[in-house]
Formats: structure tokens, sequence, C-alpha cells
């Protein structure tokens, strides 16, 4: 089992493990500077003061997706993916520890849904919507280390569930 | 209880007491520095890193300390030979084979040499050796997860002291005996130890993580070795210790190893020896021992050795000889170009410096004053660089800041002597507080040191700190060399006594450090890949919880149908996957420690409940606002009784 350091983080695992650093080693006298540098390239302007374009589709490296056609093989890897690493906290149909997910294609453009499994945490500090659910879930959604390959193989399984309708819960 | 202090003692605190008192008017001014420049030397800002990473031997604590420096701030504890129940070390299930040796299970050791593995000479930041000294081992630390990952113990050894120093490609660790004793082991009488107990300085590959193995012991007079130092660059195929009890006494060593004007420094060309064994020399030993290490599955496996390839310098000629050496020896360091050899006679009145090329020339012209046991002792005068005259009392060890100048400990005046390597002349001194044993450099014993920094690794504190009872902390302390003038910047207290020490620039480590372990190459066979596959099952007496964790609940968090008389093992897989949020886990009712979890990782705590009743589990290791609630109940029911087992989350 090799364990991972910064260098071999792929996507914004990377991205946000850089920005660590580079946040760390920046050292006194830089106040207004770190404040930028932590939040990655997007973090522009003051907390909260998202454009229309990240409300829609979230804060993170995912600007454009096309979804085209369910891949069989992305669901079957999404849903591994989702037992090893999402199940502690969501259920399809119920609410668990977070919110039900069968529906979530419907309330959330592709864009958001990879940008909350990439950058759940700056996502959580800034965005309105997920602030919102915070306070009504209790728990933040935690960082589980997935590539941006991941992310689009739980999108694509997320878009299955939603096609195979519910479950009756 | 009462004080006891020998003579000897008394004289030595009388020497001391004099010394302070004289270098009492230095503390306030810090010999010219002033607290303000000392401070601003020191001082790192809250947010911002140290220059270097340094390992701090913990000695009769057994683990390893990680230090920042120039700021002397204390990063973490390594657990290496003694248990450690703040993270389950030795504990838990997965940890206790790495305790394991011929004698069993053995909680505890003292831990001397840090050692960190080299490439041409220069410290790599892959790993980092320590010896145990009173069960022989060695034991080797990855430097991504500053972890302890394999021990291997020595067998055909007793005080494992000059141990472990590393050639300059991490081809071995050399590793010898303090204390000769009969090899093999056997019953025998103390009084017929002359010629009859025996040393050995073992070869160790250590250069495969997961394969540390002995390639091969040399048997040797029956002296104590002491400390050790390979060589590099020209002496690269060599490796020099110091010796000293060449009286052979075994009783009241103090007054009977101390008769002779000089004892032995050892040269093993161990690059001969590899060839001798290539060619069949020596045999092969029965031996038991263990090696130990943390496999694939991130679980320690412990495998019996049972034998080992032992040389007699008859067997292999021009492998070893001896260099005459006043008095006493104590460490042996190597200059960073391989040329001078430097031996601290710690009751010497000079420190001798013996020349590699002269050496080899001695050899060539068979300059030998005798031969002790078929090993040739070279004449003192053909083998001698240099002495340093009137440096001090009780000279230890020594180190080098790569730009010609060695620095060396003075146990007995309590000072760090410097001198110039050639001229052999003193150039500066400066006190250290007190009784200073080893020192370090950063990379002083290697091929490229960074010589900005000596550290002094202090015995006794007397009145530097704030007292704490009988008891009173160890330390260590800062000087800047970097100019012509040593210059104390800081104190600071170290956990156990510090012997040796090992420093690496940061930069060096802290890029390859590892944040989580992958889940799904979690290999471990208890693991639980995912929340679905938490359960609880039965095997007779034995029942497995299969539980993860993740902010913030365990699943299952309810279990029943444990009994009284059974063995419960918490099997914990920690399925974060983010840095810095590890989970603990503890039960009520164990007789045992805690866990911490890693993410990513599986780590098994063995319960055996002697009580009916609901006992809780939690976390220990504050991870979430809702850390909490992170916590669940296992009922035990009386032996035989007939309640299911049955487990759930959230219901």
């Amino acid at each position: 089992m090799v364990p991972v350091s910064i260098w071999r983080l792929r996507g914004v695992g990377r991205l946000m493990g850089l920005a660590w650093v580079v946040w760390a080693l920046g050292g006194c006298g830089g106040e207004s500077n770190r404040a930028v540098v932590a939040g990655g390239e997007a973090a522009q302007g003051t907390p909260g003061a998202l454009t229309e374009e990240q409300i829609r589709n979230g804060i993170g490296p995912i600007s454009r997706v096309e979804p085209g056609e369910i891949d069989p093989a992305r669901v079957k890897r999404g849903e591994e993916i989702f037992a090893l690493k999402c199940a502690a906290c969501h259920r399809l149909d119920e609410r668990y520890i977070g919110p039900p997910l069968r529906e979530v294609t419907a309330r959330r453009t592709p864009e958001f849904i990879m940008n909350m499994l990439l950058n759940s945490w700056e996502m959580t500090q800034r965005h309105p919507t997920v602030k919102e659910m915070l306070a009504e879930y209790f728990t933040p959604m935690p960082n589980q280390d997935l590539t941006e390959e991941d992310a689009r193989a739980v999108l694509d399984y997320l878009r299955q569930a939603r096609a195979e309708g519910g479950g009756g819960a | 209880m009462g004080r006891i202090a020998s003579d000897r003692w008394g004289w030595l605190f009388l020497a001391l007491l004099a010394g302070t008192a004289v270098l009492y008017s230095c503390r306030t001014g810090q010999g010219g520095a002033g607290f303000e420049d000392a401070a601003r030397a020191v001082y790192v800002p809250p947010g911002e890193y140290d220059e270097f990473y340094a390992f701090l031997s913990g000695g009769f604590s057994g683990q390893v300390t990680v230090y920042g420096l120039p700021s002397g701030r204390l990063f973490k504890v390594i657990p290496v030979f003694s248990q450690h129940p703040e993270n389950g070390w030795g504990y838990s299930e997965e940890t206790k084979p790495m305790l394991q040796t011929s004698w069993g299970f053995v909680p505890w050791d003292d831990a001397h040499h840090p050692q960190l593995s080299q490439t041409d000479g220069v410290t790599d930041g892959r790993w980092l050796f320590i010896n145990a000294n009173n069960t022989p081992r060695v034991a080797r630390i990855d430097l991504r997860t500053f972890e302890t990952e394999e021990i291997l113990e020595i067998p055909n050894s007793a005080g494992n002291h000059a141990s472990p120093f590393i050639t300059e490609n991490t081809e071995y660790l050399v590793a010898s005996t303090r204390f000769s004793v009969p090899v093999p082991q056997r019953d025998m009488p103390i009084s017929q130890y002359k010629g009859n107990f025996q040393g050995t300085i073992s070869f160790i590959r250590a250069n495969e993580p997961g394969k540390m193995r002995i390639a091969f012991q040399i048997l040797v007079p029956g002296y104590n070795y002491d400390l050790a130092n390979a060589g590099r660059k020209e002496s690269a195929g060599w490796a020099f210790l110091t010796s000293y009890n060449t009286e052979e006494a075994h009783t009241l060593l103090e007054v009977n190893a101390s008769q002779r004007d000089k004892d032995f420094v050892a040269a093993v060309h161990w690059k001969r020896a590899e060839e001798c064994v290539a060619q069949g020399a020596g045999r092969e030993v029965a031996a038991e021992y263990r090696h130990n290490h943390l496999g694939p599955d991130r679980a320690g496996h412990s495998e019996l050795l049972t034998s080992v390839r032992i040389l007699e310098p008859k067997d292999c000629s021009e492998m070893i000889f001896f260099l005459p050496t006043p008095k006493s020896p104590h460490g042996l360091d190597v200059d960073p170009s391989g040329e001078y050899i430097v031996a601290g006679g710690k009751l010497a009145s000079v420190i001798p410096v013996h020349s590699f090329s002269k050496m080899l020339q001695a050899i060539r012209n068979k300059d030998f004053e005798g031969e002790v046991d078929g090993i040739p002792v070279l004449r003192y005068e053909a083998v001698l660089a240099g002495e340093v005259q009137n440096p001090g009392l009780g000279p230890l060890h020594t180190e080098f800041d790569g730009r010609g100048y060695a620095y060396t400990s003075m146990f007995i005046s309590s000072e760090i002597v410097k001198w110039q390597l050639g001229t052999w002349q003193v150039v500066d001194r400066v006190p250290a507080y007190y009784s200073i044993g080893h020192l370090m450099i950063p990379g002083g014993d290697s091929a490229q040191p960074w010589g900005k920094y000596v550290v002094a690794l202090n015995k006794i504190t007397k009145d530097r700190y704030l007292p704490t009872g009988p008891e009173l902390v160890q330390s260590a302390q800062l000087y800047d060399i970097s100019g012509d003038k040593m210059r104390l910047l800081l104190d600071f207290p170290t956990l156990g006594e510090p012997h040796y020490a090992q420093a690496i620039p940061a930069e060096i480590l802290r890029r390859q450090q590892a944040q989580i372990y992958p889940l799904e190459q979690n290999s471990h066979p208890h693991a639980t890949k995912g929340e679905g596959q938490a359960r609880v099952v039965r095997e007779g007496n034995v029942v497995r919880v299969y539980m993860t964790a993740i902010r913030t609940h365990f699943a299952p968090d309810n279990i029943e149908g444990i009994r009284v008389g059974d063995t419960v093992y918490f099997h914990v897989t920690n399925l974060e996957q983010d840095w810095d949020v590890p989970h603990g886990f503890a039960v009520m009712g164990a007789q045992n420690a805690e866990l911490l979890v890693m993410p990513g990782e599986t780590r098994t705590l063995k319960w055996v409940p002697l009580r009916e009743g609901v006992y809780p589990f939690y976390c220990t290791d504050f991870c979430s606002a809702l850390h909490q609630e992170m916590q669940g109940y296992v009922r035990v029911s009386p032996k035989g009784a007939d309640v299911p087992l049955s487990y759930s989350t959230g219901r």
C-alpha cells in the first residue's frame, strides 16, 4: 500500500495541496496575498462574491462537462467508488448523513456535482447553496481524494441511478 | 532512597560547578551574541517552517523524536522499539509483530544512533535507521510516513552500540557488539572471559525495504566495540570502529579496562569481505533471530531466521586491521573527504587523527607492530596524520562543517572544540551546559555537511530549566557555526536521553510526505472497504467487528450478542481520504491502548470483555464539529446467553 504525497495527487487534490504549500510558505507580511492563494485560482475578490457561473456550476476545476450518453463502464466504476467512498454518508433514496442522491442530477448541473466531489472544502466554505445544506445536515462533506475521472464515473453512476428510477423509499 | 555519588562523580560535579561559576557571567551575554540576536536567529514566525528536520535518538525511551531547527520545536515522537499507547504502536494487532524477538515480545529498548540513508555519501531522505542496544536490533523508518516499517534482530551480539553506521550508498549498516560474549552463547564461567568471549561486526544489507538481512558477521577478539563510521570517497569500501577494553577485563572495567595507553581502531575492508563471501569463505552458523516488517497490507509480519554467515579474519586475508589509538577511544568519525579518521580517546590528552592513505601505504609496506588473533596491528606512527594537542578533557565525538573544520565534543570539560583539519590547531571553543555527549551538524557525518548549525546533545541540565523533582530533563543546544566563532543560540529540552542525532534540509523531506493511504490499495485481510460491508462475524469464541469510521460515525455503532468469554477484534478502517483526519478508537473495559487509524488504513484492537453490561466506544482524536457524537455501544451478555449476534447503524 503506497502512501500518497502532494506530488502524486492529481487534479484539484494536487492543486489544493500545492496551494496549501504555497500558502504555508507565503510567510508573514503577506496577509492579503495569503487569502487569495489559499482559495486557489478561482478565489478572487471577497468570499461569497461568486460569479453567476460559479453559482450554477460550483467552484472548482470543472468548468464544462458534456455528459453525452451514459457510459456503462463509467457506471460500474462509479458504483464501486460510491460504495467505497460515498456510501458511508449517502443513500440513493433516503436521507442519511447527507441528502439522498437519486435525483441529484436533476437538481444540480454536472459541473456542480463534479466540483462538489473534487473541491468539497471550498464549496462548503463559499458556495451559498452548500452553506445552506451544511446548516441542514451539520456534517461537511470531506475530501475523498477523487481524480477527475473518478468524479466523472460517479456522475454517470448517479445519472444511471436517476434513469433507473426510485427504489420506492 | 538517597543520593549516591562516587568520588569520581564528586570531582566531576565540583569541576562542573567551578565551570558553571566561571561561565555564569557568559549566560547573560551568550558569548557576545546577545539575546536579541540569538532570538532572531531561531525565531520561526507562526505558520512558517523550520530550515531542517532533526531526528534525535530517544535513548532509554526507545523512540526517535523529530524536531525543527533552528526553532527546537518538537513535531513528533516516532515509536520504534518501545510500545506507544498514544497511537497503539505495539498494542494493535498489526504492530505487535514488530516488537517480536527471539526472546518473545519485548516492549522496550534503548535507542542511540539514528542514521539517514545516503546516496554517494549524501543524505537522501529515504530512510532513517536506528539501533536497539539491549536486545540487539536495527530498525528502518520510512521518511514518507515517519513510521517504523522494519526491524531486524542481530544474533551473536550483546549491547548493539556501534550501530547502525551506514556505507555511502546504503549498501550496508555496520552494527557491532559492545559487550563481548560467548559466541555462540553457552553456559561458562565469567572468569574465563579472556580468549573465550568474542565480539561480532555485522554487515546488514539495507537498501531494499522489507528485505534487511545480515550479509555476514566478522568474528573479532573479545573487546568492547564502541562506535563506527564508514569510509567515503577514497575510503568507501571500508568501515572503521573504535574498541576499548583490549585488556579483556570482565569486572570493574572503569579500572581494569583503562590500563593500556592505546586500544584499537578496527579498519574493516568490507569490499574485500564481500569478495571472500562470494568465494564461499566463512561458515553458515545456526542462530535464531527475527525479522519483522510492515507488509503491503500495512500489518506487521514476523519471521524467524535460523542461520547467519560468520567470517573469521583467518578466512579472508587483508580484510581487517587494527590501528593503535589512545586511550579507550569512544567516537569514530571520518571527515567528508574520506581521508581523515578521527577517534575520540575519552581518556586521552590528544585527539588522534589517522590518515586513510597512510594506512593503505602501511598495509602495502607491512608496517606492522604485531598481530592479534590473526589481525595485523599497524604501527601508530605509520598511520597517524596528526594529533590535536590540548583539546580539552574527555573528547568523544567529532562532526565536520565541510569548510575544513572539525568540531569535537568534550564530555568532562563540557565544551565544543573547533579545530582545523591539516593543521590540527584548535581555533575556537564554546561551553556546553552540561556534559555534552554526541554533537551533530546536519550532514556532518557525510560527504556533504550543511555546516550552519551544530547541536550539542547533553547528558545533564542541572540549573538550566525549572526543576522537576529528582529527574531533570535532558537537553539539546543549538549553536550557529556559520562564522569564525561558535555562538550559542538556543536550549531546548529532549524526550528521553538524546545520544546521536541526524538532520536534513526540510525541503528534501517536506515534498515527499504522505498524506493518506489510498483506500483502494488497502489490502489488509480484515479491511472494510465501504460502509456497506461493515459487519460482525462470529467464529467460535472469536468475534470480528468489521468497522468503518468516517466523520462522524462508526459503522456498526450498535452491537449485541457478544458474550463474556469471547475475544473481540475491532478491525477499524478509516474511510477518510483527506489529510490530517485520523480517527481514534477506544472501548471501555479494554486492557489495552487506543488505536489511531490513519486515513485509508485498517488497525485492530483486541478486546476481551470481562463483565456483562453495555459499554461505550468512541473516537479519541478530535475529528469534526460532531466528534463528540462519534460513539457507539456494545452489549456484553453472560456466558452462554442466547442473545443473537446483531449490529446496526442508524436504526
